[in-house]
């Protein structure tokens, strides 16, 4: 099978560079054939990838161990569920998937948009085809996932332990979505910058799919970061890491251009900026990519070095002045067709709601790549930490926030004193009682910034809720239905403007749990034997009892452990640490089984008001002496084996291994039955869960407003507002 | 075998993407700027007439008032009518392939 997945690829290499001169010469020279074969290039190209993804995770299923990718990311012991994601946890799978993401939303793209800009979907479909050339030599040539071994190994190495988490299934798959779907508005905007078609059409036409990109990054943004919390085991979802920076900064600009595409769409202004913007944002995007791939920089997320990075450079190089260039190019066609009316109106809250998105993205990528920069301006790698980070991102997204507040409550052209009066008092109330209410909780002020904070998210909270409230109450007036059947008619009518409501509240809520729970965190390191206690912050935690087992994948220590406050009960919390055996036969035939990779099961109470968090960090050196024992025992018993008849020697064999089990088995039961002291970390965060109840709300907010509205209601609103136009139209022609 | 599934899908891909390229070639559509101006136009004829809905809600919501609504609707209502004139025009222009916007009889 692997030589039809090769075959498979350099099939769909030819028809890509097809599409790319296809649709090119149907565009300049060839004519609408030309063009409708180059699109169906782009369907035959999904349907080939489709095909050889499925190779790969057959082969992954079946533990197909000739291929080198299976080999050495999977092994027979590895959970069905696991065997299915191995396939992106390698450098090679994961530019399978990439191309074949990019494949699948293109042709969803390309086949939306048929019948519509007609001119710039050509030369679209070259830049769509462009890139998936670029991944597909990269699989053909560089990291290939259909590479086989010569001697296929009876087991594989297994997937690295901190990818088995039920997160780590969805998220490389929605950060890639959200990648390869911001390429789709990104090559739409070449489109339109080459055929001089800049206005309100092709942002139609993409508008959806960058909303689409925006939510699956972000998605892919809050799994990573829930897979920190709770698999990593440090207690922190966010780092500062370079690859989840990297994630951040096309999310950022890509947040700042799905606002601005509205004032383009109204008003045909800030063309310039929003052409400029969606070019950045595909560069990030691919930048992201390479960073993940590169080895450039250090992170925990990365695939490690590689020789990718100079393939990734050129591109991103010609993305960059190609950006440029074609901005530069038809500045003429970009002008503004009209100018802001008011410095008061939602169009200027937008504007710089936009210049803190794009300062926020530059502080990450200043941040992200200063230990480049800096070593190649000093000749030393210096890197700025959370800190640095902290210092210049806690007061523009005070300030981003605030403004997701204020723009619901701003009407579009011009703001005057009567409507701050009717929109601003109540949500201004709020945001006071808050912040004076705080006064009275002992310690909230201990943080100011934190309390201040938590009066700006009431601000936004009132804002949308009043906004609600009134769109309902309008509902009522005018078609007489009761409360929740007014309210939802109006947000189904008017997906897109409450659907953002939503994300604005969803996202004030997110940042409410990561302020409150960075700035009240009590966190302990301690080590205890079973039967002690360790207090923090009012929650005394007791080590009851060590645990372990032994099973075919790993052996886990563990502990139980009980929390009570002022002697009542309040949660058990069941910790581990996995370690999984490893295939270097060097560690001896006991010792190789702790010796592997280890990750850690994190005891979590989860709660609305706050998180109990601990890990156990087993420490296994009192282990060692008998470890050692088993080593020399089992060596020799080895060698005796070679002395029994040859016959009998595979019985023998078998006989020697299940003793080894046992013995294994025996070895980690030490840490129940004559424990010694096992490190912790508890961790103590007011609010955290709210991290990801903000999260889900803002996604559902997203999925609200990218939702399309049913053909027939839209086409009834339009001929409403048509015909009273039209009306217009015949008095202005009498 | 493997041979011949890669085959099988070559003469798909082929099939399939070289179709439109069959049969009656189509070369350039010379009226192909007008049709484009166009698609753009009624782009933005659409996001005028959203327009227009959003000022109404946003005054039956409160955020504008009765005046400054009717100031507005008027404003947008205008450059709806600006549009749908250059709408006509270039319809003209393509030689009334398509049906031009009808005025309803004016409501007095």
């Amino acid at each position: 099978m692997a030589t039809v997945g090769r075959a498979l690829l350099i099939v769909a290499f030819a028809v890509a560079l097809y599409g790319i001169a296809a649709s090119l010469y149907g565009a300049f020279a060839g004519g609408r054939a030309w063009v409708d074969s180059g699109r169906r290039a782009v369907y035959a190209l999904a349907g080939v990838l489709t095909l050889a993804f499925a190779i790969m995770e057959i082969a992954f299923l079946r533990s197909d161990f000739s291929f080198n990718v299976v080999a050495t990311h999977s092994s027979t012991t590895t959970p069905t569920f696991y065997k299915a994601t191995a396939a992106w946890s390698s450098q090679e799978g994961s530019l399978l998937l990439w191309v074949w993401l990019l494949s699948v939303w293109s042709s969803l793209a390309l086949a939306l948009t048929r019948r519509r800009v007609r001119e710039v979907a050509p030369v679209a479909t070259a830049v769509l085809m462009t890139f998936a050339s670029f991944f597909l030599m990269l699989t053909i040539f560089f990291a290939q996932p259909f590479e086989t071994l010569a001697a296929v190994p009876q087991e594989g190495t297994g997937l690295n332990p901190l990818l088995r988490h039920p997160a780590m299934m969805f998220h490389p798959p929605m950060l890639y979505s959200g990648y390869t779907l911001f390429s789709i508005p990104f090559a739409f905007a070449i489109g339109a910058l080459v055929t001089r078609r800049l206005n309100a059409e092709w942002i139609v036409s993409t508008r959806r799919f960058a909303l689409a990109a925006w939510l699956c990054l972000g998605i892919g943004i809050v799994l990573g970061a829930r897979w920190s919390y709770t698999e990593l085991g440090w207690g922190g979802y966010w780092a500062w890491d370079p690859v989840e920076n990297a994630s951040l900064l096309p999310w950022l600009t890509g947040t700042a251009f799905i606002h601005s595409i509205m004032i383009q769409e109204r008003r045909g202004m800030l063309k310039v900026w929003n052409a400029s913007l969606v070019l950045a944002t595909g560069t990030l995007a691919i930048l992201g990519t390479f960073l993940v791939r590169s080895g450039i920089l250090d992170s925990i997320h990365a695939f490690g070095a590689s020789t990718l990075g100079i393939p990734f450079l050129i591109l991103i190089g010609a993305m960059v002045l190609g950006s440029v260039g074609l901005v530069v190019w038809r500045r003429a066609d970009l002008a503004s067709e009209h100018r802001l009316d008011s410095l008061l109106s939602r169009e200027a809250v937008f504007l710089l709601q936009n210049v803190l998105l794009v300062a926020l993205a530059f502080v990450v990528w200043w941040g992200t790549f200063f230990p480049l920069i800096s070593e190649a301006v000093t000749g030393t790698r210096a890197s700025v930490g959370p800190p640095w980070f902290d210092k210049y991102i806690v007061p523009l997204a005070f300030l981003v926030v605030a403004l997701s507040g204020i723009g619901p409550l701003v009407p579009w052209r011009r703001l005057t004193l009567a409507s701050v009066r009717r929109g601003f008092v109540l949500p201004g109330a709020a945001a006071l009682v808050t912040v004076l209410a705080l006064v009275a909780v002992p310690g909230a002020w201990a943080e100011p910034k934190a309390a201040l904070f938590a009066g700006v998210v009431a601000f936004v909270l009132v804002s949308v809720g009043q906004e609600l409230w009134r769109g309902m109450r309008a509902r009522q007036a005018s078609a007489a239905e009761p409360a929740p059947v007014a309210l939802a008619g109006v947000v189904r009518r008017n997906r897109r403007r409450y659907g953002g409501y939503v994300v604005h509240a969803g996202f004030a809520i997110l940042l409410l749990g990561v302020a409150v729970s960075s700035s009240f965190q009590h966190a302990k390191d301690v080590s205890l034997r079973p039967g002690q206690s360790a207090r923090v912050d009012g929650f005394d935690i007791r080590y009851v009892r060590a645990t372990s087992h032994a099973g075919a994948e790993k052996i886990s220590l563990g502990a139980v452990l009980d929390v009570t406050k002022d002697g009542r009960h309040v949660a058990t919390l069941r910790t581990t640490r996995g370690f999984y055996p490893s295939q270097d036969i060097s560690q001896g035939i006991v010792g190789r089984f702790f010796g592997g990779e280890s990750e850690s099961e994190v005891g979590l109470r989860a709660g609305l008001g706050r998180d109990i968090w601990t890990v156990i960090n087993p420490n296994i050196t009192p282990l060692l002496p008998i470890i050692e024992r088993g080593n020399r025992t089992f060596r020799r018993a080895m060698v005796g084996i070679m002395n029994v008849p040859a016959r009998n020697r595979q019985q023998a064999a078998a006989q020697l291994f299940t003793l080894r089990d046992a013995a294994v088995t025996a070895v980690a039961r030490r840490f129940v039955t004559s424990p010694w002291p096992a490190d912790f970390r508890f961790i103590v965060s007011p609010l955290a869960t709210w991290i990801w109840i903000g999260a889900i709300v803002t996604f559902l907010g997203g999925l609200l407003a990218l939702w399309p509205a049913p053909a027939a209601a839209r086409r009834r609103v339009t001929a409403g507002y048509a015909a009273r136009v039209a009306r217009e139209l015949a008095r202005t022609a009498q | 075998m493997q041979l011949l599934a890669v085959f099988l899908v070559v003469l798909a891909v082929v099939a399939f993407v070289g179709a439109p390229l069959r049969g009656r070639t189509r070369g350039l559509d010379p009226d192909h700027e007008l049709r484009a101006e166009l698609a753009d136009l009624e782009a933005a004829k659409e996001a005028k007439y959203r327009e227009i809905r959003d000022a109404e809600l946003d005054q039956r919501t409160g955020k504008l008032s009765e005046g400054d609504h009717r100031v507005l609707d008027g404003e947008l209502r205008a450059e709806a009518v600006a549009l749908l004139k250059r709408i006509d025009a270039v319809r003209a222009r393509l030689g009334a392939e398509a049906p031009p916007v009808t005025p309803p009889p004016a409501v007095s």
